[in-house]
């Protein structure tokens, strides 16, 4: 029996050294450039390399990671939510409302409404055929419109009394916050999910070939549903949380959080166009944000219009190197 | 290029009159309601107001519906305001007409790194014009020292609160660039080829089309016009706010794009309507207003009247 | 309406189908789309282990058809049956489930992931739990594969992979998921010939298992070679069931294409006239040592004006990558194009164009035509800045030129102002050509001129290929069906490799020679020319 060996076709033998090359890069980018910042980082402020800094820079970015978890998964379908930044501002008020009836009715209530939005845009994407920047474009201004109208335009500002939930927001264990605890363990099960269930492979070969995946017998508008649903869930949790840090539900907050996740996502390795997807960089970008957040923070003379400059410029030239890799690739 | 493609079911005649007329008709719709129910809504004082604040919106989407022909989008365009809102008052010690000019080069900037990004390193559209989106903004505020200027040139304020012969300055501006935007799509040789980049790049490519320079001249076009809104909305305000002006304007852009019948998969403009998609979401915000409905509920029922107008466009599908 | 259609007697004999229940059966399916009836009444039987050949011209029902079998789409009337009972596939992962797989033209699958990921995707080993068990999941794949003689790392991403093995990988997960039918749309059509071979060997280890197969192709060697039983559909109708080996190859042909034997086997199978445009005329084009890594290599072509110039070859020998180099649609790495002693700028189509070389692209739909445009506008479109004045189009000077060549070119559109997605595929094609013809080219380049296109079109395009050779065009063609260069051209510049190989002129442009020269060193089985059948369209059978 004759054996076909791949040697044919697109992939001689520098091509594959060159192919795992740039995979590296994509993979290990993020992690390697946040090592080399917060090293240099470390050498240039006396003040970053404390505990009381460090542990405040993940405190800080994990309401964010537990957000870009659910985007995540959204670009990994090939997809994009814009509308995190409200659902995170709409799940905080709404979990201070909430916490009148106690820590348990806090958490229940922004998660139940964030899952519904997520499905309502889901279903938009999935069984409606719209473009998802379209959608939730219109998510991200109709629950801020929801955000406002609950409280008298947003005049309003709910205190969170409740004790456990004040614990949840502010206390620790062995010195970690609660929120940073929940956001690694999130992370965890979704890289577990990702990576090692048929539900996860199923929304990376939705992302890699929608065509393909529905010919092949997966569910695609249900995998397209299911992602927007998680990014809810996530984004109201990540709000409940941040209200329960700030005892308050503050109806401004979240404002320009999408791009935020956006980028961690994308710097993070996770390709925009869908279909390969890494968790891990996901939490490089986030605390790679964090970090310049905290340095422009250490300068002090720099404002904040510099971390959107240094954010967006962040963000096209990881798109620049992502597109100029891929194109090598597929030559 | 796969083999397979799973195809919407195809519409009916109905739905696509819907698409090319809807717009219309919900324009004389919601005139016909207000003149049921709303006093003092035909006054030409309140129809003049109505068109001098669409200006802007109908400005951006002018540019907006150019990048949406080519299968593009441009988020960066409330960037492109801000940058040009702010750059002017620190040059209009040198006179108006400089000022402008610099305003505008300003925000050729954005235009020209959008333009760069999308055509020559490949970039989606989408993606390049975020990060221009947040990073223009934050330019902007830096330019602008993060500071409200008020702005007090008289030739600035005449451009925002001005009239000729009852007409104001603005509207002329706005009614000039439709026209010449019409005429670049429909009778010019750029125009073809801008709509025939949007329906089929490669064949476009193949055809010998300069497509890197036309996409990135769309950009600049785009640029340039929210640098003209940005400008007529400082001297509409007598004060340059770059923090905030053009906040989400790419949003009711779009979607006066949109509900206008160009669809998002780009290969057509439709200039006519884009105006008519402005004036609607103009009118509807109005009678929202009239009626004193909170800001709240106009933002919930802008998102849904996106969400409807793509839905009813989202047929318009030629190519996969 | 049809002819005996079930366990025909005849089948009985042939070896590996095995008489019995039918594995797939379509009873009287008919399908209309928007009043376009696109399958009338159709009976369709599939036996255990055997290879169905399922033929017809474009637009005949092919693929409507197997998009029934598969549940992407469902019958208006009729039903389906599998082993005898009647079923109904809603969606293709039920067909799937029920043992009916298929194998597109593409492949189907996912390039960004592993070959072990494609291959179970959805059905993936699980261990502790309930996760992926990923070791297991590359030894099953890599036990599955070897099955058919496949070995690669199946962790590597499909797309770092050989076409060839990626329909491997498709066919393998297709028969892993207990199937059993296969249906093969075309599955050679991007396959290297040693691709093809595995291909083939596969499917007869498969048939030995009693799965079925239902191939389509339009690669008569191949049909003859592989399947034993052929059901021929015209215009959404069954015209003929029956063993092939009791069926010539004319007799096939002329019940595809509905026409009297005689008709087809007179005067060759192609609309070219029989009378050659030789020319001595200096050449119009001269490339020379067009390189490009990978791809061509050292390419050296001349081109009189008045001639046609066939380019043969295999898939992947360069012979698109010739034409895209001289064009400038793609970048050279080495070599020169000089058209009437200019030399013309590598790499840039605009300069291609200015310079007179014109190319009529392979892939009509992807590369072709701007699907929301009109008919004029896609005539014009290249055309533009030379019709228009300081940049604004004249619909007078447009109308001028789309006129002619609709009248010329009998382009079958309501009006100019009608879509060109409306349009049927000849028609479509002719619009192409249109929009290079309005250009006044020196060279047309043609790469598949008539592929997909309806038999009329075809002739047509054919004839007018001859006429403007006549009028002293310098025409390229290029075509993988071997009389279509063998009666289109005057001479034949054969590739292999990316190499020029050899040129055929004169008395040796003819199948024979041109397949010796395809093929090599007398190696000629590479496209089955060691079959009596394959040279020529109206041999008769004999097996």
């Amino acid at each position: 029996m004759t054996a076909i060996e791949p040697s044919a076709g697109p992939a001689s033998s520098s091509q594959l050294a060159r192919e795992r090359a740039v995979g590296a890069v994509q993979s290990f980018g993020a992690p390697i450039v946040l090592v080399i910042v917060v090293i240099v980082a470390s050498f240039s402020f006396p003040t970053f390399f404390t505990a009381t800094n460090l542990t405040n820079i993940l405190l800080q970015s994990s309401f964010l990671l537990i957000v870009g978890i659910g985007m995540t998964f959204v670009i990994v379908t090939g997809g994009i939510d814009l509308s995190v930044g409200s659902v995170f501002a709409l799940g905080g008020v709404l979990a201070a409302y909430a916490s009148q009836w106690g820590w348990v009715a806090a958490l229940v209530v922004p998660l139940v409404v964030g899952a519904l939005i997520g499905a309502i845009q889901g279903a938009l994407v999935a069984w409606g055929g719209m473009a998802p920047f379209i959608v939730t474009l219109a998510g991200l201004l109709a629950v801020r419109g929801i955000v406002l109208a609950i409280t008298n335009g947003g005049s309003t500002t709910p205190l969170i009394t409740d004790p456990v939930l004040k614990v949840i927001g502010q206390g620790g264990l062995a010195g970690i916050e609660w929120p940073v605890i929940i956001g690694l363990v999130l992370l965890v099960i979704g890289i577990v999910l990702l990576t090692r269930s048929r539900t996860g492979q199923g929304v990376v070969a939705v992302g890699g070939s929608e065509n393909a995946s529905t010919l092949m017998g997966l569910p695609v508008a249900r995998v397209k549903m299911s992602v927007y649903v998680l990014s809810g869930i996530m984004a109201a949790l990540a709000g409940a949380l941040n209200a329960a840090y700030t005892s308050s539900g503050v109806p401004v907050v979240g404002v320009g959080m999408e791009l935020s996740a956006i980028s961690a996502v994308v710097i993070g390795g996770t390709l925009l166009t869908g279909g390969k997807g890494s968790l891990i960089g996901t939490l490089a970008g986030v605390l790679l944000l964090g970090v310049i957040q905290n340095i422009i923070n250490q300068v002090g003379s720099l404002t904040s219009s510099v971390q959107s400059i240094v954010s967006g410029g962040f963000l096209a030239v990881v798109v620049i190197i992502q597109t100029v890799l891929s194109r090598q690739q597929r030559l | 290029m796969s083999s397979v493609t799973i195809r919407l079911p195809r519409q009916g005649a109905g739905l696509a009159l819907l698409q090319k007329y809807g717009v219309y008709l919900a324009i004389v719709l919601i005139l016909v309601a207000n003149l049921l129910v709303t006093p003092n809504f035909f006054t030409v004082d309140n129809l003049r107001t109505q068109l001098v604040q669409v200006v802007p919106v109908l400005i951006v989407a002018l540019g907006m519906a150019l990048v949406i022909g080519t299968e593009g989008i441009d988020l960066s365009v409330g960037a492109s305001m801000a940058m040009a809102a702010a750059v002017l008052p620190l040059y209009i010690g040198y006179g108006f007409v400089p000022a402008l000019i610099i305003a505008l080069v300003a925000a050729l900037v954005i235009g020209l790194t959008n333009g760069v990004l999308v055509a020559f390193v490949g970039v989606q559209p989408i993606v390049a014009t975020l990060s221009l989106m947040v990073a223009g903004r934050g330019l902007a505020l830096l330019v602008a020292g993060e500071q409200l200027r008020p702005v007090i040139d008289p030739s600035v304020l005449a451009l925002g609160r001005g009239t000729v012969f009852g007409v104001p300055w603005a509207v002329l501006i706005a009614a000039a660039l439709v026209a010449i935007i019409a005429v670049l799509v429909n009778r010019t040789t750029f125009g073809k080829q801008l709509v025939a980049v949007g329906g089929n790049r490669r064949a476009a490519e193949l055809a010998g089309l300069p497509v890197k320079r036309i996409l990135l001249v769309i950009y600049l076009v785009c640029a340039v016009l929210a640098a003209v809104a940005g400008i007529i909305g400082t001297a509409r305000l007598a004060a340059s706010v770059p923090s905030t002006i053009g906040n989400l304007i790419e949003l009711s852009a779009i979607t006066a794009v949109v509900v206008g019948g160009t669809p998002l998969s780009g290969g057509q403009v439709k200039i006519a309507g884009t105006v008519a998609g402005a004036l609607l979401l103009q009118i509807i915000t109005a009678t929202l207003v009239k009626h004193n409905v909170p800001d709240a509920y106009s933002q919930i029922i802008q998102a849904a009247i996106i969400v409807v107008a793509v839905y009813i466009q989202r047929g318009k599908v030629f190519t996969k | 309406m049809t002819e005996s259609s079930t366990s025909n007697p005849a089948g009985a004999d042939v070896s590996s189908a095995s008489a019995g229940t039918p594995v797939l059966q379509a009873r009287g399916v008919s399908k209309r789309f928007s009043g376009v009836t696109a399958l009338d009444g159709i009976d369709f039987t599939v036996l255990p282990g055997e290879a169905h050949a399922l033929m017809g011209e474009n637009g005949a029902g092919k693929s409507t058809l197997i998009k029934v079998l598969t549940g992407v789409y469902q019958p208006d009337d009729g039903e389906l049956a599998l082993h005898g009972e009647p079923v109904r596939f809603a969606r293709p992962l039920d067909a799937q489930k029920s043992g009916v797989s298929t194998i597109y033209q593409e492949v189907n699958l996912i390039p960004l992931m592993s070959v072990a990921q494609n291959i179970f995707l959805g059905r993936e080993p699980r261990g502790f739990l309930g996760l992926i068990d990923h070791r297991r999941m590359y030894a099953d794949a890599r036990e599955l594969l070897g099955t058919y003689g496949i070995q690669v790392d199946v962790r590597r991403p499909l797309r770092s992979l050989a076409l060839g093995v990626q329909q491997m990988v498709a066919l393998a997960r297709a028969v892993s998921i207990n199937a059993r039918v296969v249906i093969m749309d075309e599955p050679t059509s991007s396959l290297e010939t040693a691709e093809v071979e595995t291909l083939f060997r596969v499917i007869g280890m498969l048939r030995a298992e009693g799965i079925a197969i239902v191939y389509v192709s339009h690669r008569m060697d191949e049909i003859y070679r592989v399947c034993e039983k052929v059901t021929v559909l015209r215009d959404g109708k069954v015209v003929h069931v029956g063993d092939l080996a009791e069926l010539p190859r004319v007799e096939l042909v002329s019940k595809m294409l509905g026409r009297s034997v005689d008709a087809v086997a007179k005067g060759g199978a192609t609309s070219f006239s029989e009378d050659s445009h030789v020319s001595e005329a200096t050449p119009v084009l001269t490339a020379t040592d067009l390189s490009r890594r990978h791809q061509i290599d050292g390419v050296g072509l001349t081109i009189r004006p008045g001639e046609v110039v066939g380019l043969g070859g295999l898939l992947g020998a360069g012979r698109s990558e010739t034409l895209k180099g001289i064009s400038g649609v793609m970048q050279l790495d080495r070599g020169s194009v000089v058209i009437d002693g200019q030399t013309v700028r590598s790499g840039s189509v605009p300069a291609a164009i200015r310079a007179g070389i014109v190319m009529l692209p392979e892939d009509r739909k992807a590369e072709g035509i701007i699907p929301g445009l009109s008919v004029r506008d896609n005539i014009v479109l290249a055309a533009l800045p030379r019709l228009s004045k300081a940049g604004f189009s004249s619909r007078k000077n447009q109308d001028a030129v789309v006129d002619v060549f609709m009248k010329r070119l009998r382009i079958k559109a309501s009006s100019p102002d009608q879509a060109v997605s409306e349009l049927s595929g000849g028609n479509q094609q002719k619009v192409m050509i249109a929009r290079w013809l309005a250009m006044s080219p020196k060279v047309l380049l043609l790469d598949e001129p008539t592929r997909g296109i309806d038999v009329g079109a075809k002739a047509e395009v054919q004839a007018l290929i001859d006429e403007l050779a006549k009028e002293g065009l310098a025409i390229v063609l290029v075509s993988s069906e071997l009389e279509e260069v063998v009666e289109g051209a005057d001479r034949v510049v054969v590739l292999r490799d990316g190499q020029v190989v050899t040129e055929l002129t004169g008395d040796q442009v003819d199948e024979k020679h041109l397949l010796d020269a395809i093929a090599g060193d007398g190696a000629a089985s590479v496209v089955g020319a060691d079959e009596p059948t394959s040279t020529t369209t109206d041999t008769e059978e004999p097996a």
